[in-house]
């Protein structure tokens, strides 16, 4: 189940895709998920289609592994299949019993599902190809233009830093925990919910404290390094922008710009509207 | 700031330090009169069971923490002075025991830029300075790796490089080799020596194995929250009896010389090392 | 209850690039009522060793056979069985401890074994006074408020209270100080002596080891490169060295003197025994 989401993993290939500076990664992203949302033809989806399977290639990464991000959401993903399909009002084209199905659903349905496809294996990309800690810098770049938010950019990004950080040592710690109770006879395995919910205590409880306890310490250890917040800190690494990146940012403007066209010529292909 | 201050790196001048509790009469005292100042350049040994304010007094070194009573002058600035917290913390550096729980980037070298970057350095400044202090630990090979990827010796001797990269006067090491094997207590401990000697950087060691103090300039002995020895190696280690009772070891040359004494062999009572023993049983 | 370890290979995340072998055709039997000592640098397989003892690892082929009972070979309830003759005490096992009072957390093993209250009872005010602290006194407490130490022997006497016919200890002694390490190997010992179980210590300490057990199990690369006893496995120095081990300093010392005093034994490792037979050379 887990090893299935993709989504937050980095998948190293030293590819021009992995080079690119997380920033431009950042922005490409988010703007191919607005995107996305606003295409309302075929055309646009193909598009956004060739787009994501170029970027795939350049990537170097097996598209299996890609897909099997989509593996994890599939749920989801028939879900709004079927709610759409069957809560669309419009020209019905089948019916069972008391549901129909609507032309229109059928197009809500597909488009709604390449959406969603297209959202996770847009997101699963960049962040496949981009280390986190670099995705975090990246991120608390970009958090410097968003008012309010701004305010608290390097808190976050130190905090999901941190985050990142630990999460190997607190995953064998759990490990740990978890053997050393089962030595003491805890059986996770078998049960009921709610008893297997409670034999999470003595998996849970450890875990918080020395969690705490982690964190105490290294507070303390954070201190003793001087650190004081994001005020007059410096950086050893400097995001720059190399020429690959406005490349990149050329192409971005040109997605943008095919979306437009798109959307305003409108041109009809399977389903005039 | 006269001659005599200068020379000093850190002076403990009667301290007591307490931690309070919600019922007064269960504060606990974890230092009481603690007297001693420590030379720029000098290797000192504290040792002390768990409980005889080890800890507490490192924590004093580095302004976590301050003093119930008394003062603590490091370079010559009172830790209390917080307009001089900073340059206090960045000329008395601190590793401490849990390996793990100091490392705060997810790549080392990230890591060991930590420190500097808190203090504002420019970033190429930054780069040759975590790149000295990598060396200096030979731990370069290791600069992208990830930190949870390295033994526990591995993982103290970034602790150690993040330090060096402040370029402090001195290092407080609170028990570091701890929770470490043997071959990690040997890499970290060739670390120290040679900072001490090679760097003339000052080291306050804390640790529960004599061994890695056999060869410092100074041991001070703590037993609850009181200095009760303070002297060379070899005046301390002698005292196999009184170190025996307040829970503490003797390096095994030591002890075994205290027991062939005993047995009224006449050899010195202040053999530290094998070298020692082979000659005074060899004459 | 003998446990025999038969061709036991276990291979870490096989088939990915990340694949490591930490243990390589093991073949040992540890006699009932034995007290055995593993040594060997980190990684050379020791944890990895004593998981499968009470299978919380699956080896990758062999098997473990305790008391001519195949452990892989059981169904799921079995093993939980086994598991409850198998105490395993893991490194640092104070970070284990989760329950509001000392006596409900050393309480935990044998509940789950199955026993009678007044047999959990009985069992946990026995392996709280084994390990050496007053029952009356610290039952009610949280193991929270407890010193490093004390909470260390909370939590072995967690696993003593299983009354295990195995005993394993994952370096009982890391990170206490000399007088803590002292008290806990002493209380070890007399465990062993009155109740006979067979004992299984890891310890970085040659030093500790070489106090304590009959047989030295030493370890490198996920092999086995002795299984001896102290005397016949501390006398091969080089080869220790050459696995990044080391053998206690009297040891040492006695190599040196052999020089002077060809006669003198080499095989001590303990201050006490290196006095008498450095007296006894002397002396003549």
């Amino acid at each position: 189940m887990l090893k299935d989401v993709t989504i937050g993993q980095f998948y190293p290939t030293g590819s021009i895709i992995h080079k690119l500076d997380p920033r431009t990664k950042i922005l490409l992203t988010t703007a191919f998920v607005v995107i996305l949302f606003f295409i309302n033809n075929l055309w646009g989806y193909l598009a956004a289609f060739l787009l994501l399977g170029v970027i795939i290639l350049m990537s170097k990464i097996p598209v299996g592994y890609i897909l099997r991000g989509i593996k994890g959401l599939v749920l989801i993903i028939l879900l709004t299949v079927i709610l759409n399909l069957f809560m669309t009002p419009g020209a019905v084209i089948a019916s069972f019993g008391p549901v129909n199905i609507t032309l229109e659903g059928v197009k809500i349905a597909v488009f709604m599902a390449l959406r969603l496809i297209f959202l996770v294996i847009g997101t699963s990309i960049m962040t496949l190809t981009t280390a986190p800690i670099d995705l975090t810098d990246g991120m608390e770049w970009c958090m410097k233009f968003i008012p309010f938010v701004r305010r608290f950019a390097h808190e976050l990004a130190m905090m999901m830093s941190i985050a990142l950080r630990f999460i190997p040592t607190l995953m064998e710690e759990t490990d740990r925990i978890m053997k050393a109770q089962k030595a003491r006879g805890a059986n996770f395995e078998t049960g009921n919910i709610i008893s297997r919910a409670k034999n999470l205590i003595p998996i849970l409880v450890p875990l918080f404290i020395s969690a705490f306890r982690r964190a105490d310490e290294l507070a303390t250890a954070m201190e003793a390094r001087c650190y004081r917040g994001g005020e007059n800190r410096t950086r050893m690494k400097q995001l720059i922008f190399a020429r690959r990146d406005v490349v990149a940012f050329v192409v971005m403007f040109l997605m943008i710009a095919g979306f437009l066209a798109t959307t305003i010529i409108n041109i009809p292909l399977l389903f005039p509207l | 700031m006269t001659m005599e201050t200068e020379k000093k790196m850190i002076e403990v001048q009667n301290v007591r330090f307490v931690y309070p509790h919600n019922n007064e009469e269960e504060n606990v005292i974890a230092l009481d009169g603690v007297d001693f100042h420590i030379n720029k350049g000098e290797f000192v040994g504290i040792i002390g069971h768990n409980g005889s304010g080890k800890s507490t007094l490192a924590k004093l070194f580095n302004a976590i923490i301050f003093p119930t009573q008394g003062d603590v002058w490091v370079n010559g600035f009172n830790t209390k002075d917080q307009e001089h917290l900073w340059d206090i913390r960045q000329t008395a550096g601190m590793v401490f025991q849990n390996p793990d729980n100091q490392l705060v980037a997810t790549i080392v070298e990230d890591d060991v830029a930590f420190g500097p970057e808190n203090l504002g350095v420019p970033p190429l400044e930054i780069r040759t300075r975590v790149d000295q202090a990598l060396a200096i630990v030979e731990m370069q090979a290791y600069a992208h790796q990830k930190p949870h990827q390295l033994s526990g010796g591995q993982k103290q001797r970034i602790a150690i490089a993040g330090i060096l990269a402040m370029e402090p006067e001195c290092i407080i090491f609170d028990e570091p080799t701890a929770m470490l094997d043997p071959s990690g207590r040997r890499e970290v401990m060739t670390t120290i020596r040679k900072l001490n000697q090679d760097k003339n950087m000052t080291v306050i060691h804390i640790t529960h194995y004599m061994s890695e103090i056999i060869g410092a300039d100074r041991i001070i002995v703590l037993d609850k929250g009181k200095i009760v020895m303070e002297g060379t190696p070899e005046t301390i280690f002698k005292n196999v009896q009184a170190l025996k009772k307040i829970g503490l070891d003797v390096p095994p040359m030591t002890e075994l010389a205290y027991e062939l004494r005993n047995e009224g062999i006449n050899i010195r009572d202040n053999i530290l090392s094998i070298d020692e023993m082979v000659e005074a049983l060899c004459q | 209850m003998p446990v025999e370890i038969k061709n036991l290979t276990h291979i870490y995340s096989q088939g990915s690039p990340f694949e490591f072998q930490a243990l390589d055709d093991i073949n040992i039997t540890i006699e009932d009522g034995s007290f055995i000592g593993i040594i060997g640098h980190t990684g050379s397989g020791k944890s990895t060793l004593i998981q499968h003892l009470n299978g919380l690892l699956n080896p990758t082929s062999g098997t473990v056979i305790v008391d001519g009972m195949d452990i892989f070979a059981q169904k799921k309830s079995e093993l939980i069985q086994l598991r409850h003759r198998i105490g395993l005490v893991f490194q640092y096992p104070e970070h284990q401890l989760f329950e509001e009072t000392v006596h409900k957390d050393v309480a935990f093993g044998p509940k789950n074994q199955g026993l009678t209250e007044e047999e959990v009872d009985d069992r946990v005010r026995n392996s709280i006074k084994m390990v050496g602290l007053d029952y009356d006194e610290v039952k009610d407490k949280s193991p929270f408020e407890l010193s490093g130490g004390q909470m260390r022997r909370v939590a072995i006497a967690g696993v003593l209270a299983m009354e295990p016919s195995v005993l394993i200890l994952d370096e009982p002694t890391a990170g206490l100080d000399p007088r803590g390490r002292d008290e806990i190997l002493a209380q070890i010992k007399t465990m062993h002596q009155k109740n006979k179980n067979t004992v299984i210590l890891v310890s970085h300490s040659m030093e500790d080891i070489g106090k304590l057990v009959e047989k030295i199990l030493v370890m490198n690369e996920g092999k086995i490169v002795y299984f001896d006893t102290p005397n016949r496995v501390f006398t091969e120095i080089e080869t220790l060295e050459k696995i990044g081990l080391a053998v206690p300093e009297v040891t040492y010392l006695m190599r040196r003197l052999k020089k002077k005093y060809p006669e003198i034994r080499e095989d001590i490792f303990t201050v006490e025994a290196a006095k008498n037979e450095i007296l006894r050379v002397i002396r003549g």
